[in-house]
Formats: C-alpha cells, sequence, structure tokens
C-alpha cells in the first residue's frame, strides 16, 4: 500500500523505523536468555564473564525437572490425541446441523478460551477434588484438552465447511458407512489442517501454566509450574538453561511451519 | 400413498439430527465438565457461607472492602493500558508489514510467531533479566547518561505492563494484519491520485478498512488482560493485585472459597460486561459498513 507513495521518504522510513523497533522489543526477552544461560556464575550478569554448561547440568540432573519435563511432553501429545478427534466431530457435527443449533454448539465450545483462566484453574480445582483427580495427570489433562477444543475447533471449522461433502455423500449412497466416509475421504485431504490444529493443542498444553499450578502436583507437575514457583521464589539460572532449550524447539518449529507453508 | 414416506423420510430426518448432534457430544461433554461446571461452581461458591447456606454476606463484605475496588480499577487500568500500547505499536507493525511483498512478510512474521509460541513463563523471565536494577535496559540508559540512578521497572505496574504488552501485542498484530493485507491496494493508489496524503489516507482508507481486524484483536487482549494471572504475579512482585491476583491470595492465605468465588463472579461480569459492549460494537461496525 505504501507504493502509492513513491515519494514520501521520510514516512515510509519512521513507519518502518518503528516497525522494527516493536519487532526488537517482541524478540528481545525470548534472546537474552540464550547468553545468560552459558554464564559461569550464579548472578544474572550482562554479558556472562565465564561460561559453563553448569545449568544445563543442573536442568538435566535434577530429578524433580526431570519429572516435570516428563510430564509436560506426556501432556502435549495427549492433549492433541483427546482435543483433535473431539474437536473434529464437533465440527462436523455443527457442519450438518442448522445454522441455530450449529451456531449455539460453537459458542458453547468457545468458551473456555473466553473464561478467565483463573477461574476455570479455581473452579476446575474443585470439580478434580470432587473426581479425587488432584495432581494427576488425568486431570491436568481434562483442563488442557479443555482449553485446546476451542483452538481446535477454530482451525478445524472453515476446513470442515469448505470441504466438497458431496464426495462424502457419494461414498454414503456406495454404502460407505459415516465412519469410512469421514475417516478414508475427509480425514486424509484435510490432513494440513489436521496438523495444525494438533500442533495448536500441543503448543496450548506445553504453555498452559495457570491450570497446572491449581490442580498439578507433586511428581506431576508440569515445567511452567514449576518455572513458575522458582521465579516467584528466587530467580534460578537454571530457567535461562530451560528457556533457551524451549526457544531452541519453538525456532524449530517456527521454521518447519514456515518452509511447509512455502512448499 | 406418499404419507408413510414421507413420514419416514422426517423420521430419517430426525435420526441424523440426533446422529449429528451426538456428534458434537463429545466435546460438549468436556467443556461441561472442565468449564462449565467450575464456573457454575464459582457462581453457586459466591453464594454460600463455609457451611453451605445461602448468603449474601460474600458480597456485602466484598463490595464494602476497599480493596475489592482498588483490585477492580488496577484490572481495568492494566487491560485498558495494555489495549492503548498494543495499537500504537501494533497498527504502524500490521500496517508495515501488509505493505511489504508476502514474501519478506511472511519470514519477518516468523518474529511475531517465535514469542506468541514461546512459554509466557520463558518470556516473563526474560523480563525479570532485562529489567532488574542491574539488567540490561537499566544499564543502557545510565551508559547513555539518560538517567542517573536505576529506574524501577519491575516489580510494579510499570513492569506488569510492559510483560501484558509483550504477551497480547501478538494477538493483536495477527487480526489487524489479515485485515489489512485484504485492503485492495488500488482504493489507496485511487486516494493517492486524488492527493490525499500518506497520513490522510492512512486515517480515512486504511484505518477504516481494517477495523474489523482491530476490533477483533482488540477484544482479544482486553478479554484476556482482565483475568490474566501469570504476569502480575510474576513481575508485579505482590504489589500489583489485579483482581485474579486477589483470588489466589483469598484462597492461598484465608482459604475462603466463598470470598474468592464472589471476586471470581465480579470478574465473570467484568468479561461478560466488556464482550457484550465489544460484539455490539462489531455488530454495528458490520451494519453500518453494509449500510453504506
Amino acid at each position: 500500500m505504501l507504493d502509492a507513495y513513491p515519494d514520501n521518504r521520510l514516512g515510509r522510513f519512521l513507519l518502518w523505523l518503528l516497525a522494527a523497533l516493536v519487532l526488537t522489543f517482541l524478540v528481545l526477552p525470548t534472546l537474552v536468555v540464550i547468553p545468560l544461560s552459558f554464564s559461569g556464575s550464579n548472578l544474572l550478569e550482562f554479558p556472562p564473564r565465564s561460561l559453563s554448561l553448569r545449568w544445563y547440568e543442573n536442568f538435566f540432573g535434577s530429578g524433580a525437572w526431570m519429572a516435570a519435563l516428563r510430564t509436560s511432553i506426556l501432556l502435549g501429545v495427549l492433549t492433541p490425541m483427546v482435543a483433535v478427534p473431539l474437536g473434529f466431530l464437533c465440527c462436523v457435527g455443527m457442519n450438518r446441523l442448522s445454522g441455530k443449533a450449529s451456531r449455539a454448539i460453537y459458542g458453547y465450545v468457545l468458551m473456555p478460551s473466553i473464561l478467565p483462566g483463573i477461574l476455570l484453574a479455581i473452579g476446575l480445582f474443585f470439580v478434580l477434588a470432587k473426581m479425587k483427580l488432584i495432581g494427576t495427570v488425568a486431570g491436568v489433562l481434562i483442563g488442557h484438552a479443555v482449553l485446546a477444543i476451542p483452538v481446535v475447533v477454530i482451525v478445524l471449522a472453515p476446513a470442515v465447511n469448505r470441504f466438497d461433502w458431496a464426495q462424502v455423500m457419494a461414498a454414503r449412497s456406495l454404502g460407505a458407512g459415516w465412519f469410512r466416509g469421514l475417516a478414508g475421504i475427509m480425514v486424509p485431504q484435510l490432513r494440513f489442517s489436521f496438523l495444525a490444529a494438533a500442533l495448536m493443542a500441543f503448543l496450548t498444553s506445553l504453555d498452559e501454566a495457570v491450570i497446572s499450578i491449581f490442580v498439578s502436583g507433586g511428581a506431576n507437575s508440569t515445567l511452567p509450574k514449576l518455572m513458575f514457583l522458582s521465579l516467584r521464589d528466587q530467580i534460578d539460572p537454571t530457567i535461562a538453561a530451560i528457556s533457551t532449550l524451549w526457544t531452541g524447539f519453538i525456532i524449530a518449529i517456527v521454521l518447519i511451519v514456515n518452509t511447509c507453508q512455502k512448499s | 400413498m406418499n404419507t408413510p414416506r414421507s413420514a419416514q423420510l422426517m423420521r430419517d430426518a430426525r435420526y441424523e439430527r440426533i446422529f449429528f448432534l451426538s456428534m458434537s457430544l463429545p466435546a460438549m461433554v468436556l467443556v461441561g465438565i472442565g468449564a462449565l461446571i467450575p464456573a457454575a461452581w464459582i457462581i453457586q461458591q459466591s453464594f454460600q457461607t463455609l457451611g453451605g447456606d445461602f448468603t449474601l454476606e460474600n458480597y456485602a463484605k466484598l463490595l464494602s472492602s476497599s480493596l475489592t475496588w482498588r483490585a477492580l480499577f488496577v484490572t481495568i487500568e492494566l487491560s485498558a493500558a495494555t489495549l492503548g500500547i498494543c495499537i500504537v505499536l501494533g497498527i504502524p507493525l500490521a500496517f508495515a508489514l501488509a505493505s511489504t511483498p508476502p514474501r519478506i512478510a511472511n519470514r519477518l512474521m516468523m518474529l511475531i510467531l517465535l514469542p506468541l509460541w514461546t512459554s509466557i513463563l520463558v518470556r516473563t523471565y526474560g523480563w525479570l533479566v532485562l529489567l532488574r536494577s542491574d539488567g540490561l535496559v537499566n544499564k543502557t540508559l545510565i551508559g547513555s547518561g539518560i538517567v542517573s540512578e536505576p529506574l524501577p521497572l519491575i516489580y510494579n505496574f510499570t513492569g506488569t505492563l510492559i510483560g501484558m504488552v509483550h504477551y497480547m501485542l501478538p494477538l493483536f498484530v495477527l487480526p489487524t494484519y489479515a485485515a489489512m493485507r485484504d485492503i485492495d491496494a488500488n482504493a489507496v493508489r485511487a486516494a493517492a491520485s486524488m492527493g490525499a496524503s500518506l497520513w490522510h489516507s492512512f486515517w480515512t482508507v486504511i484505518l477504516p478498512l481494517s477495523m474489523g481486524g482491530i476490533v477483533s484483536g482488540g477484544t482479544i487482549v482486553f478479554i484476556y488482560t482482565l483475568g490474566f494471572f501469570i504476569t502480575p504475579a510474576i513481575l508485579g512482585g505482590g504489589k500489583v493485585a489485579p483482581i485474579a491476583i486477589r483470588m489466589e491470595r483469598t484462597l492461598s492465605t484465608f482459604q475462603n472459597w466463598g470470598a474468592a468465588s464472589a471476586l471470581g463472579v465480579l470478574l465473570l461480569v467484568l468479561v461478560a460486561i466488556v464482550a457484550a459492549t465489544l460484539f455490539g460494537a462489531m455488530r454495528l461496525l458490520r451494519r453500518h459498513r453494509v449500510g453504506g
């Protein structure tokens, strides 16, 4: 749109200066922890005076951190396995129902994304206490799957609605059941939307902190919960090591997604 | 003659409806267990004494406490300030990205997705490191002679606001950018050809045409900030107490479920008011556009 103003050099310059500053603001906190994680001292000096890998050793050598890492990975894998099939079936149901019913269901399943996290966490604590699921992986999984369902539905609903349903109907008229029509014809064609939905559900679970803080516990505490507790009490440079690993992981995902989009 | 068959068809149609409804059911049940029942329970608790009898005392105490009003004020102040800064920083960024060729914009988009997908705790930790009194920001400011003493940038409202803006900005930029991408570049060229300055066509052409994205981004930012917990808990250092923090404190220090739940209902009402207002605004916007 700026191409309509080839002569306005100043406006263009100012706009890009501001954009560059804002982009720097966005990436700076995630990048600043990387050099710190290799620091040899337990002070947060910047730049670090001596280099070491002691914070990484601290992380990988600690039973509590490793247990939290395992819990978070487990939840990250289980959450899409629950939320994607449920979210997909919900999208199919909404697509086939009349506009009013479908809109009502849509609003209802998006509710977890609008409710304040703290409210969900405290309320869920009570529900899970009744079900004797406090401190279990299953309990946190319910919370994470509930948060992931709106994400999955937002990603999958447009794909399901755009889909050429005549193909499923054709399969049905040839004697295929609904399950075969959906799993055999629709799912393979929507595989990229499914991948995107699974990725978003995975990231939702991995990054979720508030529900974890309230309902996970002991050996089943998640990584964000342990990080939260140690950030609130003291600033442990081990977190810098974890943050660096995490950022590296996310950069890899962003790059992969970006290449996939291009091809 | 036709009747039995049409009755059969109608029965089939009804079965199909029930069948499709049942497809949506598992997700709805899960949302019920994990969101609807918890919210309903909070509402119920707010009207109960510790013994389980009906009472309005939780609300009477809540509304007569200056702490509540303070928390309510801080909550709205934080949300409004976060939204305001997101608008001021996010619109130019979205505009700059929307003006570049898609190939370059996609590259730059990674710089927005990176923080968006990075853990909130990693980002909060980064700000703790940057904003400490001996952190990079204060060192730079002192080194360049702008200030002589380190500024108090964390464990207060400023630090919380910086952390909140950093979390919310990508959520604001994405819909705004998408809306600006959809603007027909010819509209801007037409404005330019008729002598409108860049500044003028930004205000009269680009901004109105991207208002849908700005409003939906702004809604997300404002509503999320109202109930946000992690950033005020860490970067606020106990000195910033919006409703979310007060809820947690009421529970962990006083074990008072009734009072915490009443605060929760207050938060819920706040979210509902804001959501209703903004959705109303969006509908108005849409009608306005259709009308002329």
